[in-house]
């Protein structure tokens, strides 16, 4: 798959794509999260309309699109954070119809989000103590007696100083969250989200705004996930991040699931490749923008054929 | 000028009834503002349910008045899910407005003449809280002077029990705030939704913090209203909201002494104007082309915000605030 090697152009087999078609709103074989035709509207501007799509458990699921494709959208319909006008998601087969995000959090599935939001005037060991689910503590008349919920905090605290280390923020512990760097803000918020053991991560442009140098650590975090057998849904627009790390790839746009495939079947798909070049040509923009949007999407569709070319020295790729 | 006099106003207020008001008022936004980040402009309605719900049980339905104090309790409790139940749904400014609103309702109704058999409209209730001070340990009508301080034995009964509350409650305020409790509350101020995606109810939170600091506003208009013997509506007009923010800010929110502190240097400040003004009035120091008699009770607000102005300026954190915390934004 992604992390499978070759420099000679690869030929997709079926065993790379687990049984699965390359087409948009494939049957997986074990869905963790599926949804169909979910709909979300504001005012006259449909954002998302997703006939059907499945995210197979124990893989790393990328979601890309150009901008406005309605990514983030989807991510906030399924983690509970906006309702859809119509359609139905299941997790784990439980429907998340209506269910409010913090019980979609509390079922096993947890998000971070593309803007950090780490609680800056906490600490960093703070942070991560609070990502902990379900404590006696966090109750109002057991709160009052520290003996009822210290030897749990303890624990919680063991947890959260494992996981500091392995997200290599221990040396920033007592620090204040807002001292961070925009990058460790997104390691320290997969690290909170890691403390309530979810089965699966729904990760908001994770690398969004992180220098190169920590890239590569965050996608190595990434991958751990999965090795530790959780799934990991993804938003990116980093290509090389895409065909770095995952499974398989889910492409939107203009609210619409467009293709499905593994990073190399995607690098090649003439839908993707029209959807970030844009058909805004009947558009009653301004030249200027068009334009503008132009050039922005052939690079972004050269940056996509590029690295289905080069498919996988992905660790050396270098990175606009 | 009567330095003495001066001296002794100025020192007394600080244990004083009206003081005690202001910092249990203080202390629940401390749990609103300070800790949760929610905007109640409205605890001025918390204070008055507090007093009112004493004053009535006593005088109109004539239950005792411990019982008159569980109401007044109950009633801010109820008063903080009523509120809540739409208001913090919605995103903070509407708590603000709905509080606000709420408030001035309170106070217009306690005045109307349409409920003056029930809460004696205008001129408020008297003479309710006979049953406390039975139990004086010290003597009603005697007046106590302890170096600067000079108290009659009512006063020094109430401040006692006062005091106590007082304490009482920033002990419940420390135990919480450093329980997982209060660190949930504190990451709510910081981001809700951060909050939401780590599996918390934030709404169940939000609705406690009103409900705590609506009950520590409420014993702040209980203890008043036993004070001073009498419940008058316009005691609970916005200025005291915003007399208990004063006061937090300038001790320092989301601290458990802040707005303690705050409290006694505000309201000190407050009537040590009122004395020295009224005295320079009476020593002719200010000509009457520059302030009047009548003026001089809204100059001490002048010079008390100005002085809050001030320290914004120099020192936003308030007295026993971190500055780091105030350093970083979003």
């Amino acid at each position: 798959m992604a992390d499978a090697t070759g420099a000679e152009p690869r030929v997709v087999t079926e065993a790379d794509r687990g049984g699965v078609l390359p087409e948009p709103g494939a049957a997986k074989p074990d869905p963790i999260l599926s949804a169909t035709g979910i709909e979300r509207r504001f005012g006259g501007v449909v954002a998302v309309d997703v006939a059907h799509v499945e995210f197979q458990r124990h893989q790393i699921t990328a979601l890309i699109g150009p901008n406005g494709a309605g990514k983030t959208t989807l991510f906030n319909l399924l983690t509970g954070f906006d309702q859809p006008n119509a359609g139905e998601w299941r997790f784990n087969g439980t429907s998340l119809s209506g269910v409010p995000p913090h019980k979609v959090a509390r079922m096993g599935m947890v998000r971070t989000f593309q803007l950090t939001k780490s609680l800056t005037k906490l600490t960093v060991i703070e942070n991560m103590r609070l990502g902990a689910p379900d404590q006696r503590g966090e109750r109002f008349f057991p709160a009052l007696v520290k003996g009822l919920w210290s030897s749990e905090e303890d624990e919680i605290t063991a947890r959260a100083d494992e996981l500091l280390e392995r997200f290599k923020l221990d040396h920033m512990r007592e620090e204040f969250a807002g001292s961070l760097s925009g990058g460790q803000r997104k390691l320290l918020e997969m690290a909170r989200a890691l403390m309530g053991s979810p089965e699966l991560v729904m990760l908001d442009e994770p690398m969004a705004g992180v220098n190169p140098a920590l890239t590569q650590s965050l996608l190595g975090h990434v991958k751990a996930l999965r090795e530790e057998g959780m799934s990991v849904v993804f938003v990116e627009h980093d290509m090389d991040v895409v065909h770095d790390i995952s499974d398989w790839v889910v492409v939107m746009a203009e609210g619409r699931v467009i293709a499905e495939g593994t990073p190399t079947d995607i690098g090649r798909n003439q839908a993707v490749i029209d959807a970030y070049l844009g058909t805004h040509h009947g558009e009653d923009l301004h030249p200027e923008i068009v334009e503008h949007r132009r050039l922005e999407a052939e690079a972004e569709a050269e940056a996509l054929e590029q690295s289905a070319e080069g498919d996988s020295d992905d660790d050396t790729a270098e990175r606009p | 000028m009567n330095w003495n006099l001066i001296f002794t106003s100025i020192f007394s207020a600080i244990f004083i009834k009206e003081t005690i008001f202001y910092v249990l008022g203080a202390q629940g936004l401390n749990i609103h503002y300070g800790y949760t980040g929610l905007m109640n402009f409205g605890q001025a309605g918390f204070m008055a349910v507090g007093a009112y719900g004493l004053a009535v049980s006593v005088e109109t339905f004539g239950w005792s008045l411990w019982v008159g104090i569980l109401v007044g309790i109950g009633w801010a409790i109820l008063l903080a899910l009523l509120l809540g139940l739409p208001a913090l749904r919605l995103r903070g400014d509407y708590l603000a407005i709905v509080t606000i609103a709420a408030a001035e309702i309170i106070r217009l109704v306690a005045r109307s003449e349409s409920t003056e058999s029930v809460a004696g409209g205008n001129s408020g209730i008297n003479n309710f809280a006979g049953a406390f001070y039975d139990l004086n340990p010290w003597v009603n009508t005697r007046r106590y002077d302890f170096g600067p301080f000079s108290y009659s034995g009512q006063d020094l009964w109430i401040q006692a029990v006062g005091w106590g509350v007082v304490l009482l409650m920033a002990l419940l305020t420390f135990l919480l705030m450093r329980s997982p409790w209060g660190r949930v509350l504190r990451s709510i101020r910081e981001n809700e939704d951060a909050v939401r995606s780590l599996g918390k109810n934030v709404y169940a939170y939000k609705m406690q913090s009103l409900v705590l600091g609506g009950v520590m506003g409420a014993l702040g208009g209980i203890v008043l209203a036993i004070g001073n013997q009498s419940v008058q509506p316009d005691t609970f007009a916005t200025r005291t909201t915003f007399i208990c923010y004063g006061a937090l800010i300038l001790g320092g929110a989301a601290r458990v002494w802040g707005p303690v502190l705050g409290g006694i240097i505000f309201y000190v400040a407050f009537r040590g104007l009122d004395v020295i003004i009224r005295q320079m009035e009476k020593a002719d120091i200010v000509p009457e082309s520059i302030m009047t008699s009548t003026q001089s009770g809204v100059v001490r607000f002048v010079f008390l915000g100005g002085a809050l102005m001030l320290l914004m300026v120099f020192r936003p954190q308030g007295i026993l605030g971190d500055r780091k915390e105030l350093a970083f934004d979003g």
